[in-house]
């Protein structure tokens, strides 16, 4: 058609579109503004370290081992924690979701118990599940379970009717009604419930690290905090920020899902 | 349904619910008693209740509550001031909202309790830190709920504001702000929400301030009845204030 040829045709260059000109200028006047801050003296030494420092820093910490050994460690723990979270979250969500009186009796307990600082937990996976992984992975897995079985309950409750008539039209079975007609409705609703089951899983493995632990990014992290290296740490933080902004980007992008705040 | 009977469907999945609950604790009681489960990992249920009143009458439990709310307080404040004004601002000029709005959603997504020993080295171990955490961690949903509802304003109501010749600030004041309020309060009833699980954690992470402190400090006591105890009253008063702002958001959705 032809608007949208007219549209579609001149792909605007970057420095003629507004946002990016606007996007560019932010980004610029941050970047002032901390140099600025740096250089002047107003900070206690290194708290706002140089650019130069950062990038360096940077550059030593992706270029060197010990980053990438920790970081398998960290994506492990919340791997797990995702799958045993997740896998407990979907169970419970469809029993609840399934079942009107099961959902009056428990769901409000997870409703209330959801927004509730998990960290506290700590010392108790702690003693169930040791000082090593097993405590993080505990951690994550119990921030995670809340969001997907939250979410896969109303995804549950608001699968049409007519799609459940169908299936029971051709008497499928239990697990057939699952997997070929819960599981395909409910898709929106869980992956919305996994991103932000995600979101608290990374929060709650990188928080579990940074205490009583020797390995993963979260220990990375403290470490830069005993040594008073800050520009370590500014890299450090860069690097779990972009790796966490990318993994929803990814599952936002995979379920088509909206706002990051839906809780 | 009579009336008997819709109160009773009511009541029955209430009643199964605690039930429950009180048989599972009864059988970890029975569990630990028999010596199934060790009760150096997990205390009695019976004396994690019994450690409740200890805890509150030694740990001034009131004290920490309250410094934990003031710091809840503190951070809620500075969110609602900036957060609204950055979301008046993203909503007044259209390419700045467009250039960042996606920024801030990413932040909301994002970690940001990380930053804790950044904070810690900018403003020591002291409460200020721990404000500092709940502002950062609450600002996002402020911002993005603000501009929701300032942008979503229905069109009939500003048309009527013009009708009366509404000067700019008497639209906002009279029209946009009160027809937004119910979508700005999700945000700020979120963005205290966020505030609040990050001043705990950070509070045990960091073992300064109130409840969450009182958790690290039982717990690197030992005391294992009274750590319980200590997590479950954390848990209360969260679903306590969550309760609370549930309903005055309720309130004033259906204003």
């Amino acid at each position: 058609m032809a608007g949208d040829a007219l549209t579609a045709a001149p792909p605007m260059r970057w420095f003629a579109n507004p946002i990016a000109r606007v996007r560019i200028a932010i980004v610029a006047l941050a970047l002032i503004a901390w140099e600025a801050l740096a250089a002047s003296g107003l900070v206690v030494h290194d708290v706002v370290p140089s650019l130069g420092k950062i990038a360096s820093a940077l550059w030593r910490l992706l270029s060197t081992a010990p980053l990438y050994a920790n970081l398998g460690t960290t994506l492990y723990e919340i791997g797990v924690s995702l799958v045993i979270g997740g896998v407990a979250g979907v169970a419970v969500g469809l029993v609840l979701g399934g079942n009107r009186f099961l959902g009056r009796a428990f769901e409000p307990y997870l409703h209330y118990l959801g927004p509730t600082p998990k960290i506290i937990f700590f010392p108790i996976m702690i003693m169930w599940f040791g000082v090593g992984g097993g405590s993080k992975i505990a951690m994550g897995a119990l921030s995670c379970f809340f969001p997907v079985a939250l979410s896969t309950a109303v995804g549950m409750r608001q699968i049409e009717p007519v799609l459940v008539r169908v299936g029971q039209s051709f008497r499928a079975s239990t697990a057939q009604m699952v997997a070929k007609i819960y599981l395909p409705a409910m898709r929106p609703a869980m992956l919305t419930g996994l991103r932000l089951g995600m979101g608290v899983a990374i929060i709650g493995v990188l928080l579990a690290e940074t205490r009583l632990s020797n390995r993963g990014l979260g220990y990375l992290v403290i470490q830069r905090y005993t040594n008073f290296d800050m520009p370590g740490m500014y890299a450090l933080l860069i690097v779990v920020f972009l790796l966490a902004i990318l993994a929803n980007t990814l599952l936002s992008r995979f379920g088509g899902a909206s706002s990051a705040t839906t809780v | 349904m009579t009336e008997r009977e819709s109160a009773l469907s009511r009541v029955a999945p209430v009643a199964v619910g605690l039930v429950t609950i009180v048989v599972i604790f009864a059988i970890v009681e029975a569990l630990i008693r028999i010596g199934w489960i060790n009760r150096f990992i997990v205390p009695l249920p019976s004396a994690v209740l019994a450690a409740f009143g200890r805890v509150i009458a030694e740990e001034n439990v009131l004290w920490r509550t309250a410094f934990t709310g003031a710091e809840a307080l503190a951070a809620g404040i500075l969110v609602a001031i900036f957060g609204g004004a950055i979301g008046v601002l993203l909503t007044r000029r259209r390419v700045l909202r467009l250039a960042t709005e996606t920024w801030v959603a990413a932040l909301a997504a994002a970690p940001i309790v990380m930053i804790y020993p950044l904070l810690l080295v900018t403003f020591g171990r002291n409460a200020v830190t721990i404000v500092m955490i709940g502002f950062v961690a609450g600002l996002p949903p402020v911002i993005l709920k603000t501009v929701e509802g300032l942008s979503g304003t229905r069109r009939v109501l500003i048309d009527v504001g013009r009708s009366f010749k509404l000067s700019a600030t008497q639209e906002f004041w009279k029209i946009r702000f009160p027809a937004a309020l119910p979508t700005i309060f999700v945000g700020l009833r979120l963005g205290i929400m966020f505030a609040l699980i990050n001043i705990v954690g950070v509070e045990f992470l960091i073992n300064f301030g109130g409840l969450g402190q009182l958790v690290n400090d039982l717990a690197e006591r030992y005391d294992l009845p009274a750590t319980y105890a200590a997590i479950f009253f954390v848990v209360l008063v969260s679903v306590a204030f969550f309760l609370v702002t549930e309903r005055v958001e309720r309130w004033l959705a259906t204003r």
